[in-house]
C-alpha cells in the first residue's frame, strides 16, 4: 500500500481514488475477500518469505507441511475473535479447536496436538472463561486431539472483547497422501460436504438481534475424521478446502485463481437450508458468500467422484453431500456459476464482508 | 420457498423469454428503474435469456448510488464527532465521499453502526442518552415510511438526542429527467414495484401521456422482470403507450394511503442533487420545518458542505442509460469495488458493481 491518503495536486484526476487504498487496517482486511488477500500477498508473504530458497511465493494452503525426522508434519495456527462468545451450535472455544483441526485436515493430516493461547480482558467473569475452556476440552475430545501447551495474557478493560483465542496445531500426513491446491486438475469433480451458510447467518442473527423463524444452528464441526475417511481415495484426493469467511465462493475463486484453472459450478446442486435462504433473501445476501465452520469442498478425478460421494454420504459430518461442479480448461482463474435459470454468471471475490442491502 | 420459487421456475422463465422473442421484431431499449431489478438481472443472467433485439438499460434507481457526494461528506463530518453514534444501512458505508468513506471513519474510531431498521437507531438513542444518535435516512419512496416512522417515534418519546440526515429521492422526476434529455434512448420503462407499493401508480400516468412512453410497474423476481419486459415490448410493437401493472400481487393503484399520509406529514418535496446526474427539480424529500429539531443537517450545522464528484467517473452516463458500465475507461481498472470512483461501483445494486461482479469477463 504505497498510496498516500491525499495525493499531491499534480496527480490530479489520474489518481482520484488513492484514499480508497487505505493506509490503516480496515475491518475488510479480515473479511476473507480481496482486501484480506491483498494484505497477505502484498505485505505478509513478502515479509516472511524464505530468501534462502529460490522461486516465487508458495501457493497458499490451510496448513504448511514440513518434513521432520522422516515424517510429514502439518502445522497451522488460527485466531478467534468471534462476538458473541456463545451462539446456537457453538462458542468461541469450540470454534478455536475445530478451526485449527480443520485447517490441519485440509492438508490431509490427522491432527495430533494443539496449543491454546488466551488473551483475556480485565473484568471477564471467570465463569465465562470456565465455560469456554470446558468447551475447548470437549471439542478436543470430539476431534481426538490433545491440547498440550498454552499461554495466558490479560489486557486492560476496553482493550479486548472478553476473550480472544489463538490455537496452533500439528498433525501427521499419512504416507501416500498429497492434498494440495497444486494437484487440482482439469476434469476434477468438486464435491461439497453439506448445506452452506449456516454459521454466518447464525452469528448475524445473534449479533444483530435479528429473529428468524427456525433460525439455524452454526455448522461448526470437526472435519478431521471425515477427511481420514476421504484419504481412502489415496492419491485421487487432490485438494481439500474448508469453507470459512467468504463462503463457498471465496474458497473456489481462490483455488481457481492460484492454480489458474477454470471452474463451473451448478447453483441448483448447492444445498442451502430454508432458514438460511430466507435470511439471505431478507438481508440481500448471497449464501455463496456466507461463512461456514464445518463444510469442505474436495477435488477428485471424475473416476473417484462416486466413491468420494459415497464416503461423504456415510459420514455424519457431511449432512447433504453433492457434486456441485467441475474443473475446466476454459476461463482459467475464473469460477462460472450456472444459475437456477440455466444462464451463466461469473463469481467474484467480495471486497470484504457482505453488507446487508438497503432494499 | 413460497412466493420466491414459483417466480424463479426455469421453465416458466424460459417460456416467458420465448414469448418475448416471438413478439419482438425491432430493436427496443427498455430501462429498469430500480437497483433491485438490476441486481436480479445480473444475478440470474436474465439479459442472456433475452433476444438480441432487446437492450436493458440500468436506471438511476439505486438509492446508494444517487445519494449526492456532499451528503456523504456531511455524514462523515457528523460521524467523526465524538459525541455521535452514526447509524446507516450497510451498503452506504463504503460509498466514497470526496475524501474518504464511512468505513474509514469507523476504523479511525468513529462510532458508525449498521442498522437494519431506522427504529433500531431510535432504540439506540433511548439506550444512550449521553450520545447524539444520527440516522442516515436515504432511499426512494420505499424506505420513506419507515424512516419517517423513526422521526415520529422520536418525537413521541420526546428524544432530544435523535436526528436524521435526510436525503430522500423520488422516482417519477428521475424518469422525467431521463425522457427529457435530448440524447435519450430509452423507449419504455419497468417502474420500481416497491416504490409503487407505497406511492401507487397514478403519478406515472401523466408521464406516459406526455412522453408517449410505456411504463410497466414490475416486481423483482426473474419471472416478474421478464413479464414486465414482455408487456413493455408488446406495447412498443403495437405502437401503444399505457401504464400497466405487472406487480399487481403487491401494488395497488392507490398505493398505501396510510403510509403516504404519514410521509407527507413529516416530509416535503424539495429540489435534490443526484450523484452523477446533477440537480433535478422537485425530486427529493426533506424534513418539513415543523420537524427541524430532528434535522441533522441543522443540528450539526453541515448545510454549507459542498463537494465535487471525480471527473473521471461516468456514473451519470451509466445511470441514464447512455453507456454500459464496461464502456467506461475506468471500469475494472481504476474503478473496482475495492477502489470505487463512483457509487454505482459500491452498492450490490449499483450497475457498475453488478457488472463487475457478474460480468467482468465480457468487459475485458
Amino acid at each position: 500500500m504505497t498510496h498516500s491518503p491525499d495525493p499531491p495536486e499534480h496527480l490530479s484526476l489520474s489518481c482520484p481514488v488513492a484514499f480508497s487504498e487505505h493506509d490503516t487496517v480496515q475491518l475488510a482486511h479480515g473479511g476473507g475477500g480481496r482486501m484480506m488477500r491483498a494484505l497477505i500477498e502484498e505485505l505478509l508473504l513478502p515479509a516472511f518469505r524464505d530468501r534462502s530458497r529460490p522461486g516465487g511465493l508458495p501457493l497458499p494452503h490451510d496448513s504448511a507441511v514440513v518434513e521432520m525426522a522422516g515424517a510429514r508434519i502439518a502445522f497451522t495456527t488460527d485466531s478467534f475473535v468471534v462476538n458473541p462468545l456463545f451462539f446456537p451450535g457453538g462458542d468461541i472455544g469450540k470454534l478455536a479447536v475445530y478451526g485449527t483441526v480443520n485447517d490441519l485436515a485440509m492438508a490431509g493430516a490427522q491432527p495430533v496436538c494443539l496449543s491454546c493461547a488466551l488473551i483475556l480482558e480485565e473484568g471477564l467473569p471467570l465463569d465465562v472463561l470456565r465455560r469456554v475452556v470446558e468447551s475447548m476440552q470437549q471439542a478436543a475430545l470430539a476431534a481426538s486431539v490433545r491440547i498440550v501447551t498454552g499461554d495466558t495474557k490479560v489486557v486492560d478493560r476496553g482493550k479486548g472483547d472478553g476473550i480472544f483465542v489463538n490455537t496452533a496445531g500439528m498433525g501427521l500426513v499419512p504416507p501416500g497422501i498429497e492434498v494440495h491446491p497444486s494437484r487440482v486438475r482439469v476434469g476434477d469433480q468438486i464435491l461439497l460436504s453439506g448445506d452452506i451458510g449456516r454459521h454466518g447467518i447464525t452469528i448475524m442473527s445473534q449479533r444483530e438481534g435479528l429473529q428468524f423463524a427456525g433460525a439455524p444452528d452454526s455448522d461448526c464441526a470437526p472435519l478431521a475424521d471425515l477427511v481420514s475417511q476421504l484419504t481412502r481415495l489415496g492419491a485421487d484426493l487432490h485438494c481439500l478446502r474448508d469453507l470459512t469467511r467468504g463462503g463457498l465462493a471465496a474458497a473456489l475463486i481462490e483455488i481457481a485463481d492460484h492454480v489458474q484453472v477454470g471452474m463451473e459450478v451448478v447453483e441448483s446442486a448447492i444445498p442451502v437450508v430454508a432458514p438460511v435462504r430466507g435470511a439471505c433473501e431478507l438481508l440481500g445476501l448471497d449464501p455463496l458468500y456466507v461463512a461456514n465452520e464445518g463444510r469442505l469442498v474436495a477435488f477428485v478425478p471424475a473416476a473417484a467422484a462416486e466413491l468420494g460421494l459415497a464416503i461423504l454420504r456415510a459420514h455424519p459430518a457431511a449432512p447433504q453431500p453433492a457434486v456441485i461442479g467441475e474443473v475446466v480448461a476454459a476461463h482459467p482463474g475464473e469460477v462460472e456459476l450456472r444459475t437456477v435459470l440455466g444462464s451463466g454468471r461469473l463469481l467474484d471475490l467480495p471486497s470484504g464482508e457482505q453488507m446487508p442491502r438497503i432494499c | 420457498m413460497k412466493f420466491i420459487d414459483q417466480y424463479r421456475d426455469a421453465d416458466a422463465v424460459r417460456q416467458c423469454a420465448d414469448a418475448i422473442r416471438r413478439i419482438a421484431t425491432r430493436p427496443w431499449h427498455i430501462m429498469e428503474v430500480c437497483g433491485g431489478q438490476t441486481h436480479a438481472i445480473v444475478r440470474f443472467g436474465l439479459d442472456e435469456l433475452l433476444p438480441d433485439l432487446i437492450t436493458l438499460i440500468h436506471g438511476p434507481g439505486c438509492p446508494v448510488c444517487v445519494t449526492p457526494i456532499e451528503m456523504i461528506d456531511k455524514a462523515i463530518a457528523i460521524a467523526r464527532r465524538r459525541d455521535v453514534i452514526f447509524c446507516s444501512y450497510g451498503d452506504m458505508l463504503r460509498v466514497p465521499g470526496s475524501q474518504r468513506d464511512l468505513l474509514t471513519v469507523k476504523s479511525a474510531g468513529g462510532d458508525v453502526r449498521i442498522v437494519y431498521s431506522p427504529l433500531d437507531a431510535v432504540a439506540l438513542a433511548r439506550q444512550h442518552p449521553e450520545k447524539q444518535v444520527v440516522f442516515f435516512a436515504i432511499g426512494f419512496e420505499t424506505t420513506a415510511p419507515a424512516n419517517v416512522m423513526a422521526v415520529v417515534q422520536a418525537e413521541r418519546l420526546g428524544l432530544q438526542n435523535f436526528s436524521a440526515l435526510v436525503s430522500h429521492v423520488l422516482v417519477p422526476p428521475a424518469i422525467r429527467a431521463v425522457l427529457a434529455a435530448p440524447e435519450n434512448v430509452v423507449q419504455g420503462f419497468l417502474a420500481a414495484g416497491h416504490v409503487c407499493a407505497v406511492m401507487g401508480t397514478r403519478e406515472y400516468e401523466p408521464i406516459v401521456a406526455e412522453f408517449r412512453t410505456p411504463i410497466v410497474v414490475t416486481g423483482f423476481e426473474p419471472l416478474d422482470i421478464l413479464q414486465g419486459v414482455y408487456l413493455c415490448v408488446r406495447q412498443l410493437e403495437a405502437g401503444r403507450a399505457v401504464l400497466e401493472n405487472q406487480y399487481a400481487r403487491v401494488v395497488r393503484p392507490e398505493g398505501n394511503p396510510a403510509a403516504i399520509r404519514q410521509v407527507q406529514q413529516v416530509l416535503h418535496t424539495v429540489s435534490r442533487k443526484w450523484r452523477g446526474i446533477g440537480e433535478i427539480p422537485a425530486s427529493g424529500w426533506a424534513l418539513r420545518p415543523a420537524y427541524a429539531q430532528f434535522d441533522a443537517d441543522l443540528r450539526f450545522q453541515v448545510q454549507h458542505v459542498q463537494a465535487d464528484e471525480p471527473a473521471e467517473c461516468l456514473a451519470g452516463e451509466v445511470l441514464q442509460g447512455r453507456r454500459k458500465p464496461y464502456d467506461c475507461p475506468a471500469f475494472g481498472a481504476r474503478c473496482t469495488p475495492d477502489t470505487p470512483l463512483g457509487a454505482p461501483m459500491v452498492s450490490a445494486e449499483g450497475a457498475c458493481a453488478a457488472y463487475y461482479r457478474y460480468r467482468r469477463r465480457r468487459a475485458v
